[in-house]
This record gives C-alpha cells, structure tokens and sequence, in this order.
C-alpha cells in the first residue's frame, strides 16, 4: 500500500483533520469515563445510553439543528431517567435499563422514519446509527472538544469518592462522600463521552470506543491512574489508526472506502484480545492466593 | 388490516411474540438483558452477509447467532459478561456495516434490519420460522426447571461463582434461535424489548413462575399485535410500537407491581 | 465514666423499618479503647443498630451521641458486611488504605510523602505490608479484611464499627483477625463494636458485650450477660446458656434446639477449637 505517499495529502485534507479532532476528544474522554464504567459494572448503561443517543441524534436531522446537541440531550435524559429512578437491585437496573433503551430505540425508529419520509433525508439512519467522521462540519469542533473538557473536568473531580462509592456505596457514605451526587455526575459524564463517541463511530457502535479500552487496560493496570492512561492510548491509537486506514481503503477498492468505525471497532477488538493474552501470561498478574490464608 | 397481504404478517409476528415472551421469563429470571440484546443485534451482519452471498437471510442469522453464542461464552470467561456482550456487539456491528458497504442496497436493508419488517414476509420465511420457534420452544420445555431453578438459588453467589456454564451454553443457544427468527420481523434492535417489557410486567402480577411465564407470553403477543395494528392505522414504524409498548409494558407492571418489586421497596 | 472517655453512647433507641419495629429501648455506652462484641442471630437487628449508628437509618426515639471529636459524618471507621471486593478493580491493597484516608475529596489526589508514610504505616499495623502492592481483589478473605480494617482505621477515628468481619474466614483468620483488632483498639484507643452471630472467638478478647434478641438488647461484661437467667429475660422463654468444651453454647431449653449458636452453622468451630 502507498502510505506513505499518501501522508501529505492525508493532512492536508480538512475533513480528515476534523475527524482527527474529534475522534482524538471522543477516544480520550471515553477511555477515561470507560474505565469508571467499566469498574462499576455499568457497561449496559454506557451502551443504552449510547443507543439511545441515536434518537437525539435523528431529532436534530428532523430539526435540522447541530447532530451534536441532539446526541447530547438525549443521551443526558436517559442517564437523568435511569439515575432518577435510584433502583439499588442489580436485576431491576439491569431491566430498567432495557426498558429505557427499548423505548429510545423506538423513538429513533420513528425519527428516522420522519427524516426519510418529511425530510427526505434518506442517509440519517447509516450517519446517526454508524457514524461518518469524514462529513462532520468544521463547526462542531469547538463545541465537542468543549463537551470533551467538560467531560474530563468531571471525571477528574469526583475521581476519588467515586473509586471508594465502587468498592461499596455504603463505604462511600460512612466515609461522607454524596453517593447519589457522585453517582449522577458520573451518570452525566458518561453521557457526555457516549454523544461524542456517537459523532465519531455513530451510535449503536459507541460502546466500542467506550467499553473496549477500558476493558483492555484494566486487565493489565494495577493502578485507577494508570488504568486511565493506557485505555487513552489504546483509544486514540485505534481511533486514529483508524482514521488513517480508512483513508487509505479508497486505494484498496477504487470507487469508495471502507467505513472508518469498522476499523477503529477492530483495531480496539485486537488491542482487548492483547491485552487478554498478556494478563494470562505467568509473572504478569499476581497468584490468587500467594500465602495459604485459606484453611488452616 | 386483515387483507391477504397482512396474513403473513400477523402469523409470524404471533409466533414470534410467543417464542419472545416465553423466552424473555429467562431473560429476566438470569438478568440477562444485555445478551438478548446483543445477541439479536450482533447477528445483524449475518443478514447482511446473507444478501451478499445470495443464501437465505434467515440462515445468515442462525449462523450469526451461533458465532455470537460462542463468542460471549467464550469472552465473559474469567471476565465480566457485559464487556464480553458490548465487545462482541460491537465488533459484529462494525462487521455489519463493511458487508452492507458491499453489498448495493444499503439504507433501506439497514433500516429493515435494525427496526424490523412486517410486510412482505414469503411463505417459505413463515416456514422456517414456525420450525426454529418450535425448536426453540421445545428446548425451553425441556430446560425450564434447571434454568429456573438457578436463577433462583442466590444471585450473589451465581455473581460471585459463576453459573454451570453447560447450562449458560442452553440458554445462549435457545435466545440465539429465538433471535434468529424474530430479527426480520421486529428488527434487531427491537427484539429485546419484546422480551424484557412484558417479561418484567409479568412478574409483578403474579408469583407463581409458570403463572408469570403464561402472562408473559400473553403480553408479548398482546404488544406485537397491538404494534401491527397500530403501524398499519398510523403508517408508522413497527419498531416504534414495539419498544413503545414494551416500556408501557414495563411501567404498568411497577405501577401495580406485587412480588418481587413490593418486596424490594 | 467521664464524658472525655465516651465514645459512643446509644441512648434507648427505637427503629423501624418498614412499618416493623427492628430495634426496641437499645442502650449501652462504649469507651475509649473498649472492645465490644454485638451478638445476636441473623435478623435480629445487628445491622440496622450499626446504620443507625453510622446515620444511615432514621432513629424513631432515643439518641446516638458520639465522642466531641468524631462528631460529623466520616470520623466513625466502618467495615461493611459481605463486602465482595472485585478482582476487576485495578486497585492495589494500598490504594485502598489511601482511599480510606482522603477518599472522599474531590479531584485526583496528589502525591505526597506523608499520605504515602501515614498509609505504610497503617499497613503495617494490621500486617498488611507485605500484599500492599497486589490487586486487592486477587487477596484472600482473611487478607481483604486486613485491608478494609486498615481502611477504615486509617483517619485514627474514635469508634470502629465492623459487620459480621468473621463470617466466610476460617479458624486461624478468624482469631488472627481478633487478635489484630484488640491490639488495634487498644494503641489506637479506638472503641471497636463488631457484629457477630457466634460469642466464641470473641470471649477472649471483649471488654463488654452488647447481646441482641427481637430487637431488645442486654449489655454489659460477658460474665454478667452470657448467663441462664440474663439471656432467658431478653428472649422470653427459657433458654440454657451452657459451657462445653470452653465454648459457650446457648440452648432453648424446651425444644432443646440451639438458638443460635452457631454450630450449626459454622462447623469449623467445633471441630478445630480445642
């Protein structure tokens, strides 16, 4: 392949660029909320939130507004609905958020159907379900690496009451943190990180960018810090991989490129696999049980 | 509404809701809302693969289903079972999407696919669905006890220890049939609110399970007729009734709910 | 007692939850430095009695009053019941302690010599220095419970509460665990209360007991609570406390059938106490 040919070429195009911007801001900021999510067990929510995003997303088609605003409110209602309903049994959470994300994935099976049939905009549901970073305005930027700083201020403020809120909520509270407060900061937070990540891979792949590097890291890091540090990398190393692959695809099948979220998904699936291997490898994780504490 | 052409419809959208609505008591019994929902969606790509290879859409799916079975049994080893379920999800997904690139007719097959179809279903597709349902169905007889029975014994200690995973292997297998013929009909991303919405109102209505199981099925087909008449009246998406309904479902059941949500407030 | 010395006094307190009554006319008062058992079979109110204290359950009547210092939530150390620490949690037995330190801060914590020397020196205290570095969800249970003790005593509070710390631990944790938090109690001159269902591996080690039944509670020196005629009263029927083999067993006496005793339910302990 010729890329290294195409490199100039590459950055001089704009909307590459743009999607280097925000897809870099959406990988960071996933990787960082991903972790919290992950380690609260609250992959479904960061999924349903994501999903349920796409409804956002085709109202602001139908509207014709900012497809970044619509994400956003939507995705911030549902974290508001599913945070307001304060259901502390996991099997209930669970189905609660089945229900929230039935409900919004009919919602966005009938906005698409008015963008298509009102608006005549037959592309929504392929833009807003699997994304299309090459066609994001020039306009967005600021606001998503705005939505991105928000997000990561977020994050870092409540890093630590919402650490001990996962080791037990009732910890957290006997230690004076606001457990529900921690719990809807970061509730907000990660929809925040899902509308980008919608913008980016589109929604119904949001997940990936979200769960994937967290996962990864956190089968290797020991630490919360660096857990953080290592699934940013794997997400902006995927997510920019991906970019670049993609690009380089309109070469592979003269006529049109592959889609950019089926690379960065794959990169990311890899980099989880990796990781998996090399958390089983002897020496690399300590033994369940290194002094014979159980029995006497 | 009940013209020739609908006939098909209303019959597989009957079978579906009741091999759904069985299957979603298991759903909810296991806590298992996130697997019914990637399972469906992440055999997406199978239709998709289908129409390129001009085989059988539905036998896309079942193999797609298969994969995604082995998959998520395979990944939540020794790992959470949400990740494995969103990684697999979202792999299949991106998959999805090269395939449907490939193949010409995109947007329309997309839209189908994701929020479901009930118009123009062929004879031969209604017969493939009757065979898998009641494959499904037969299967479900016959490990309702063994799957019942553990997801009652303690759910903190299936959490911790981990389910028999020979029975996880059944109960992926039956939801990856029960996926395989409901996807053409109310779509991939739909398909889970048929079997969470009236499975959870179910149970708020009665506390006897097989009591709960009938009630489930009952309002599931209940849902997806309601959905096909009303998408017929409106000319809206069935998808959008679906997952309507199915909410409805749910907020019904809490509002009168005895049972297990009395005794959790 | 003084009033310098209290570090907790509970004062005729009433609960209830959900339209039940759990706790009735509880009283009793800790000191500094004591090391108190709270006994009592399953449901009989243990846990509601160590929220109430903690703030978490609202008091129908009575009062909870708490040493001058320790007044404001997050001075009491708590060990929670079950706590299921998971292996996924990329934290090290260290960063638990820390976190029991200033875990409840906002904004990511900065690294600083005398965080890192008062949490080493915690470590140590509960013999937890040599797993500091390893994954605290890897730790066997005896282990996890070093660290969550250590957690949880790390800002020096005045009172400790612990809830059921001994369930899932074999013979030998069990009393090392013991051991460790009399010792603590005492250089620490922290109150510890600690739930239990069994007496036994706490009779060598406690000042005063606090012995729960329907909701009723009788407090005092074990010698003075663990006694036929004491026990009988706070159940209501008649019940035979009995000594085998250095265990205390309590019996009713007319169904002959053991209360709570828990040979039943934790076997090890008949068969390894000598």
């Amino acid at each position: 392949m010729s890329l290294v040919l195409s490199v100039p070429g590459f950055l001089a195009s704009e909307p590459v660029r743009i999607a280097l911007a925000v897809g870099g801001g959406a990988a960071l900021v996933c990787a960082v909320v991903g972790c919290a999510t992950v380690m609260r067990r609250q992959s479904f929510a960061g999924h349903a939130l994501a999903d349920v995003s796409s409804a956002g997303g085709s109202a602001a088609y139908l509207l014709a507004v900012n497809p970044l605003f619509g994400f956003l409110g939507m995705a911030a209602a549902a974290a508001g609905v599913m945070e307001w309903a304060d259901i502390r049994e996991a099997r209930e959470r669970d189905l609660l958020t089945g229900v929230v994300l039935g409900a919004g994935l009919g919602l966005a099976a009938l906005l698409l159907y008015f963008d298509a049939t009102v608006r005549s905009v037959s592309g929504a549901a392929v833009t807003v379900l699997f994304g299309s970073m090459f066609t994001i305005p020039a306009s967005i930027v600021p606001l998503a690496l705005a939505v991105a700083a928000v997000a990561l201020a977020a994050s870092a403020i409540i890093h630590r009451p919402l650490l001990v809120s996962s080791l037990s909520a009732d910890l957290a509270r006997a230690q004076g943190v606001r457990v529900r407060a921690v719990a809807l900061t970061h509730a907000l937070a990660l929809a925040l990180a899902v509308s980008l990540s919608a913008m980016t891979v589109g929604a119904i792949l949001a997940t990936a960018l979200l769960i994937g590097p967290a996962a990864a890291a956190l089968r290797l890091a020991k630490r919360p810090v660096s857990a953080a540090v290592l699934a940013a990398l794997i997400g902006l190393g995927a997510t920019w991989g991906g970019i670049v692959l993609a690009y380089e695809s309109f070469y592979w099948t003269p006529g049109h490129g592959w889609p950019v979220s089926f690379f960065i998904v794959t990169l990311i699936f890899c980099a989880y696999l990796i990781a998996g291997w090399m958390a089983g490898r002897p020496g690399t994780r300590p033994a369940a049980h290194p002094s014979g504490c159980e029995g006497p | 509404m009940f013209a020739a052409f609908m006939a098909h419809a209303w019959i597989v959208a009957t079978m579906v809701a009741i091999v759904a609505g069985a299957v979603g008591f298991f759903v909810v019994a296991r806590r298992a809302a996130f697997a019914a929902h990637a399972l469906p969606l992440g055999a997406f790509p199978g239709a998709a693969a289908a129409s390129l290879l001009g085989v059988s859409q539905l036998l896309g799916l079942a193999v797609f289903s298969v994969l995604g079975v082995v998959a998520i049994a395979r990944l939540q080893r020794g790992e959470r079972r949400e990740v494995a379920s969103a990684l697999w999800l979202a792999l299949s997904l991106a998959l999805g999407t090269l395939l449907l690139g490939f193949s010409g007719q995109y947007v329309q097959s997309i839209y189908g696919l994701l929020f479901g179809e009930v118009l123009g279903i062929s004879r031969g597709q209604l017969e493939g669905v009757a065979a898998l349902g009641v494959v499904a169905l037969s299967l479900l007889v016959l490990f309702a006890r063994p799957l019942l029975l553990e997801s009652l014994s303690g759910d903190l200690a299936a959490a911790a220890v981990g389910r028999s995973p020979r029975l996880e292997w059944v109960f992926l297998g039956i939801l990856a049939l029960s996926t395989a013929i409901a996807v053409p009909v109310v779509g991939a991303l739909l398909v889970f609110s048929l079997m969470v919405g009236p499975a959870s109102a179910a149970r708020a209505f009665t506390d006897r399970p097989w009591r709960s199981l009938a009630v489930s099925v009952a309002l599931a087909v209940g849902t997806a007729w309601a959905a096909i008449a009303l998408s017929y009246l409106s000319n809206w998406p069935v998808g959008f009734f679906v997952g309507v309904l199915s909410a409805a479902c749910y907020v019904a059941g809490r509002l009168c709910g005895r049972g297990i949500v009395a005794q959790a407030a | 007692m003084t009033d310098s010395s209290m570090a907790l006094a509970v004062e005729q307190v009433c609960v209830a939850l959900g339209g039940r009554r759990v706790l009735r006319d509880v009283s009793f008062c800790l000191e500094a430095g004591e090391f108190c058992g709270l006994i009592g079979s399953n449901g009989s109110g243990k846990t509601t009695l160590l929220r109430a204290i903690l703030g978490f359950v609202r008091l129908e009547a009575g009062r909870i009053r708490l040493a001058e210092q320790s007044t404001g939530t997050g001075l009491i150390g708590y060990v929670p019941q079950k706590i299921a620490l998971d292996p996924g949690l990329p934290l090290r037995a260290r960063d638990v302690v820390a976190l029991g330190l200033d875990g409840a801060r906002l904004g990511p914590a900065l690294p600083s010599r005398a965080r890192t020397a008062r949490v080493d020196e915690m470590l140590q205290a509960v013999g937890a220095l040599e797993f500091a570095e390893q994954r605290v969800g890897l730790l066997s249970g005896g282990q996890q419970q070093r660290v969550l003790v250590a957690h949880a005593l790390v800002r020096r509070p005045r009172l400790l509460l612990l809830d059921e710390p001994l369930a899932n631990l074999d013979v030998r944790s069990t009393a090392e665990i013991v051991a460790l938090l009399r010792r603590l109690s005492r250089e620490y001159g922290a109150a510890v209360l600690l739930s239990a269902h069994d007496m036994n591996p706490l009779l060598p080690a406690m000042d005063r007991v606090v012995y729960l039944a329907n909701g009723s509670a009788v407090a005092g020196r074990a010698d003075e609570v663990v006694r036929t005629e004491v026990l009988s009263s706070l159940y209501g029927y008649h019940v035979d406390v009995v000594r085998v083999h250095g265990r205390v067993v309590v019996v009713a006496a007319e169904a002959s059938e053991q209360i709570h005793a828990a040979v039943a339910h934790n076997p090890e302990h008949t068969t390894a106490v000598p």
